[in-house]
């Protein structure tokens, strides 16, 4: 799962797999602002099937967070 | 009030008869033709799968991810024009960052973004599925909305949306804005969407013509075995700017904008008349100071379809009657360019005027009662020296728009 996460990611936001890591900050690391985080929810929710509420949003900081998250909602 | 004289520093386009000046050029030169037949729009059961044909804009490496979703399609067309126009009108970023430089373009749908943001709605049941950039893409001030911040304008900055004459509305909008000193300069300009969904329900109401077997003989304006018209888009950006700011600045002064007419038909949606068309052109050329006899050509808005065409003939010919200047009407080689046509043709028209010929009216084999009475060469006229024409305009809903424009 976390491959093809990194790679859809880095696809989609235009960045080099290698700076996706698990203690990364993701909105600084996919250049995302307010805005374009709805673009990472809604390719998690379409590539996974996992769907992330608002208020789940803000405990997701790492990648690792959002590996956590996703793999909780998957198992 | 100020009576500014308002000239165009600048031009860039992004159209099928290509993407530089040079290009365009050398299409109406040798008669090229945009138009060809698009089998998809036939699998979307289209009527006509007649369409001009266009290059998808790659702007990946040129405008950053996170701003490039913000962007329809008709937004990078006009991204790219306007980029090119800044660049031959010696714009740079410095002085635009000291200068309130204005944006008024013509766009009147972004039908694209909006149809696949619905299809995510009704299928995923979930808004946030639609993506940050929809939003941005699907209001008709996408174009304006885009270049403004794209290129840091600070002046007026509107879309300018009245069917297909909204290009040329832009254009005679900014020359007000300028010539009565509330601006220097204005990019203005017209966009037009390209893709299947933003012309499927005009398709609807056989607009089109169905001569499939021919595509670049199909758009066929003034000509008696004309069926419809062909679409067509892209943008064109054209840089107006005051006569002192353009003198200043040490810019390049291609042309200037003598007068703008307006009119509103007041009567039908689709079918347009003469009356209005014609109230269009008398106050153009009165704005312009100008007689009929110092109009060397006419930029038909002459669409290729029966009842427009025809009614254009009558009013250009109860304004020019026995003074008639040559007249074509480009669309025979590009299609009609709808929202913005208005800013091409005046394009199409100064490139034929700084290179001294008339382009064919591409297909103009048999005129009919009323064309008869036009001087329209359907083959391209050499060495034709004129150094002012009129650019013809006019929309869905009855709004006419007509440009007069001079060589400098």
């Amino acid at each position: 799962m976390i491959e093809k996460m990194v790679t859809i990611l880095a696809d989609e936001f235009e960045v080099e797999t290698s700076e996706i890591t698990a203690d990364a900050p993701i909105k600084e690391t996919l250049h995302l602002d307010s805005l374009s985080l709805v673009d990472m929810v809604g390719l998690v929710d379409e590539e996974f099937g996992v769907t992330i509420q608002n208020s789940e949003i803000a405990t997701i900081r790492t990648f690792g967070d959002l590996y956590e998250f996703v793999y909780a909602r998957l198992a | 009030m100020n009576n500014r004289r308002v000239v165009i520093t600048g031009m860039g386009i992004y159209s099928c008869l290509g993407k530089t000046l040079d290009e365009v050029k050398e299409a109406l030169y040798t008669g090229k033709s945009g138009i060809v037949f698009d089998p998809v729009r036939k699998e979307m059961g289209f009527q006509s799968g007649l369409t001009a044909k266009l290059d998808t804009p790659n702007l990946k490496g040129i405008v950053d991810r996170a701003h490039r979703v913000y962007m329809s399609e008709e937004a990078q067309y006009a991204y790219l024009a306007t980029a090119d126009a800044l660049k031959m009108a010696g714009l740079d970023q410095a002085y635009i960052n000291a200068h309130p430089v204005g944006l008024l373009y013509g766009n009147d749908s972004s039908a694209d973004a909006v149809v696949k943001s619905v299809d995510v709605m009704r299928e995923k049941k979930n808004t946030r599925l639609v993506g940050s950039g929809a939003i941005f893409q699907s209001m008709n001030s996408t174009v304006t909305m885009n270049l403004g911040c794209l290129f840091k304008l600070r002046g007026i900055n509107m879309t300018v949306s009245a069917a297909c004459a909204s290009g040329s509305h832009a254009i005679g909008l900014a020359s007000l804005f300028i010539k009565w000193g509330l601006q220097d300069c204005i990019v203005c300009g017209g966009a037009q969407e390209v893709n299947p969904f933003s012309i499927g329900s005009f398709d609807g109401i056989s607009a089109f013509s169905t001569r499939e077997d021919a595509p670049t003989r199909a758009s066929r304006p003034f000509d008696r075995d004309r069926d419809g018209l062909v679409p067509g888009g892209g943008a064109a950006t054209v840089i107006l700017e005051s006569y002192e700011s353009a003198v200043k600045r040490g810019a390049p002064i291609i042309a200037e904008v003598l007068g703008y007419g307006f009119s509103s038909n007041g009567d039908h949606i689709s079918s347009p008349n003469v009356d209005g068309p014609r109230a269009s052109l008398e106050m153009a050329l009165r704005e312009a100071g100008v007689s009929i006899e110092e109009i060397g050509y006419i930029n038909a808005h002459a669409t290729s379809t029966h009842i427009g065409d025809t009614n254009e003939a009558k009013a250009i010919y109860s304004v020019f009657g026995d003074k008639m200047p040559y007249v074509t009407s480009t669309k025979g080689q590009t299609g009609h360019e709808m929202w913005m046509a208005g800013a091409s043709e005046v394009i199409y028209s100064i490139l034929m005027m700084k290179n001294k010929f008339v382009a064919a009216n591409l297909n103009f084999e048999n005129p009919d009662e009323d064309s008869a009475k036009l001087n329209i060469p359907g083959k391209r006229v050499d060495n034709y020296e004129f150094d002012t024409f009129l650019s013809n305009s006019f929309g869905f809903g009855g709004t006419n728009s007509t440009l007069i424009i001079k060589n400098l």
